[in-house]
């Protein structure tokens, strides 16, 4: 029974890990960037919401409500003023840039936040559980990945029925001829990078009310994320929430088998599906 | 008559500056405080860390975020040699060469399998696993570390007459023999980088870079120079991280694999310095030990000036300082292009 529980626990974790690789696999679908600063942004979108939180008072909701749209606005001039100018054939120049930002990040907001871990207070529903019979499972976990799966519907809603989508394809098949057809490669970048951190703010939500963050955990959330998105196979964004669920069922075996073995359970599973599929479970696109 | 040569004149008098500063470098500790020495020792291991990463990331295309890991395999294989085996230090640092290599292999496996940016991603995983396994090595400290013991730090080869030579306690005899033994290290990657360069791999790694496909038209294997490349790195990689944790005596997983400490320091360092030339990590590892003592006091605004800097210096000079200096100068004090030399050809050009 006490499996059931773990794989249980370790599927709903899976949809933490499935939001923090949602903006990612988004981001590196539309324009073959790899942001290494994901983690670290995630983390900033946390004290974002927590400064609405304990400065003005409000409910966690409706400060990450405030929190996205400066979010997208955060990531379209990221997008516009920095990362457009970097983009090319050579891959070097945007993964230093954002290198350099994801320390950058990192290290201001250690200087404005301190050290010291802090959370999100979610009243009532921190400690809250269902009881589903067999097992019982936390309410916060559970809408983590109820959210995983709106936020995965929406996006494919938003890249293969609408107007913005097909543009998006588009441009992520072919810039150039896109850009014949009247379609601003550069400014279809910088609004993905914005929905990317709308991505971000939701992600940053659930890891800030589930558990306590500081401003060193960033780069250990981008390779959760990375670890998702290729597990699951560039391109498709259900296989991200695939590869999110197999990190977290191997990370909460591993902890139930030896508490320090939880992280190097997750890392192990994702090298073994490298191992055996190099190009992730559900592989859409080609690179 | 006529023969290709690389040879220029600012390329002779770097050799010549080159081999008076190691020269002179030597006898430096009878003169200066065990401090500077230490700083000596901090700034030729960043720099051969520097060099490395160039090799890999400028010349091979092989952006590795994982770095660390060698670093820490090579300095855990050292006190792994000392502690266990308990041979002297010093023969111990070649142990950490051979683990880097050891774990270069499979971790190469793995990684070349992802593309570019996903490359950088999977060598830090790599890392990650590497420093989770080693943490669970109880016998080496497990998670907390461990240090040098005792009778290990007092035997190490040479301090005996380091110390009567310069009448200077144990410690400080260790810092001189790493100082030394780091002197030698940076003058064989850098000289061993240069000549590599200069070699047929070296011309085989060019042409990969200028064009990958034409490169494999003309018969240069990609795929096993990637291998070449990313091995040598590895292992000399190992060697850097031995000799640090030589001198500190002292290891810890979180220390020895240290992403900031071995990964995004050296990246800052190649980048401003200038990426894909030997001059390049020389500058950087200048301006990164002066913006270093200039900002010690200011805790993390140090590091976020760094990452700031990196980025403005990726925007507006992606070749970075020594790419300014040199496409102003056309000065090259490595030069590995190669020349036609001989007598002028009548009614030639």
């Amino acid at each position: 029974m006490i499996w059931v529980d773990t794989l249980v626990q370790g599927i709903l974790l899976g949809g933490l890990y499935a939001l923090f690789a949602a903006g990612l696999s988004l981001v590196f679908g539309i324009m073959r960037l790899v942001n290494l600063a994901h983690g670290d942004l995630i983390v900033f979108a946390a004290y974002l919401i927590l400064m609405g939180v304990t400065l003005l008072g409000l409910p966690p909701w409706i400060a990450a409500l405030i929190a996205m749209p400066l979010m997208f606005g955060l990531g379209w001039l990221l997008q516009s003023a920095v990362l457009n100018r970097v983009l090319g054939k050579d891959i070097l120049p945007p993964l230093l840039v954002t290198f350099g930002l994801s320390v950058a990040l990192q290290n201001g907001l250690l200087e404005t936040f301190s050290a010291d871990s802090r959370r999100i207070p979610a009243g009532s529903l921190e400690g809250a559980s269902l009881d589903l019979g067999i097992v019982t499972v936390g309410v916060m976990p559970l809408l983590t990945f109820a959210s995983a799966i709106i936020v995965i519907v929406a996006l494919n809603a938003l890249f293969y029925h609408t107007a913005l989508g097909r543009a998006f394809r588009a441009t992520s098949d072919d810039a150039v001829t896109a850009g014949l057809m009247g379609i601003e490669p550069k400014r279809i970048f910088a609004i993905a990078t914005g929905i990317a951190m709308v991505v971000v703010t939701i992600a940053a939500l659930y890891l800030g009310m589930r558990a306590n963050f500081d401003p060193s955990i960033g780069p250990a959330r981008l390779i959760y994320a990375f670890e998702a998105v290729i597990i699951g196979g560039l391109g498709s964004l259900w296989g991200t929430l695939a590869g999110g669920v197999i990190i977290g069922v191997a990370q909460t075996f591993g902890a139930a088998v030896n508490p320090e073995w939880q992280i190097l359970a997750g890392h192990l599973a994702f090298l073994a599906v490298m191992l055996l599929k190099p190009r992730g479970l559900f592989p859409r696109a080609v690179d | 008559m006529y023969k290709l040569t690389t040879r220029t004149r600012a390329g002779t008098t770097t050799a010549i500056v080159a081999v008076a500063l190691v020269l002179a470098g030597l006898p430096l500790p009878a003169v200066t405080s065990r401090g500077v020495i230490q700083d000596l020792f901090f700034i030729l291991t960043m720099l051969t860390l520097a060099q490395l990463w160039n090799l890999l990331a400028g010349y091979g295309g092989l952006v590795s975020v994982g770095q660390q890991a060698f670093v820490g395999i090579g300095a855990y294989a050292m006190f792994a040699g000392v502690i266990l085996a308990g041979w002297n230090p010093v023969w111990a640092i070649l142990l950490g060469g051979v683990a880097g290599l050891l774990l270069a292999i499979p971790t190469a496996f793995f990684a070349f399998r992802l593309q570019g940016a996903y490359f950088a991603i999977g060598t830090w995983v790599i890392a990650e696993v590497t420093r989770l396994l080693i943490a669970q090595w109880k016998t080496l400290g497990g998670g907390t570390g461990t240090s040098l013991p005792r009778e290990a730090t007092s035997n190490i080869l040479g301090t005996d007459a380091i110390r009567a030579l310069f009448g200077v306690r144990e410690a400080a005899a260790r810092d001189i023999l790493a100082y030394w033994l780091a002197l030698l290290l940076v003058v064989i990657v850098t000289g061993g980088i240069y000549w590599l360069l200069k070699s047929r791999l070296g011309l085989a790694l060019a042409a990969v870079r200028d064009n990958s496909e034409a490169a494999r038209s003309v018969g240069v294997d990609t795929g096993r120079l990637k291998w070449a490349v990313f091995l040598i790195a590895a292992a000399a990689t190992g060697l850097t991280g031995a000799l640090i944790f030589m001198q500190t005596a002292r290891i810890s997983p979180d220390a020895a694999f240290a992403v900031t400490d071995w990964t995004a320091y050296v990246i800052f360092i190649v980048v401003i310095g200038g990426i894909g030339t030997i001059e390049g990590p020389i500058v950087g590892v200048i301006v990164f030990f002066i913006l270093r003592s200039a900002l010690a006091d200011y805790g993390s605004w140090y590091l976020m000036t760094l990452g700031v800097i990196a980025i403005i210096v990726m925007l507006f000079a992606p070749k970075g300082l020594w790419g300014l200096i040199s496409s102003r100068s056309g000065l090259h004090l490595f030069p590995v292009r190669r020349r036609l030399t001989g007598p002028k050809i009548e009614g030639g050009i």
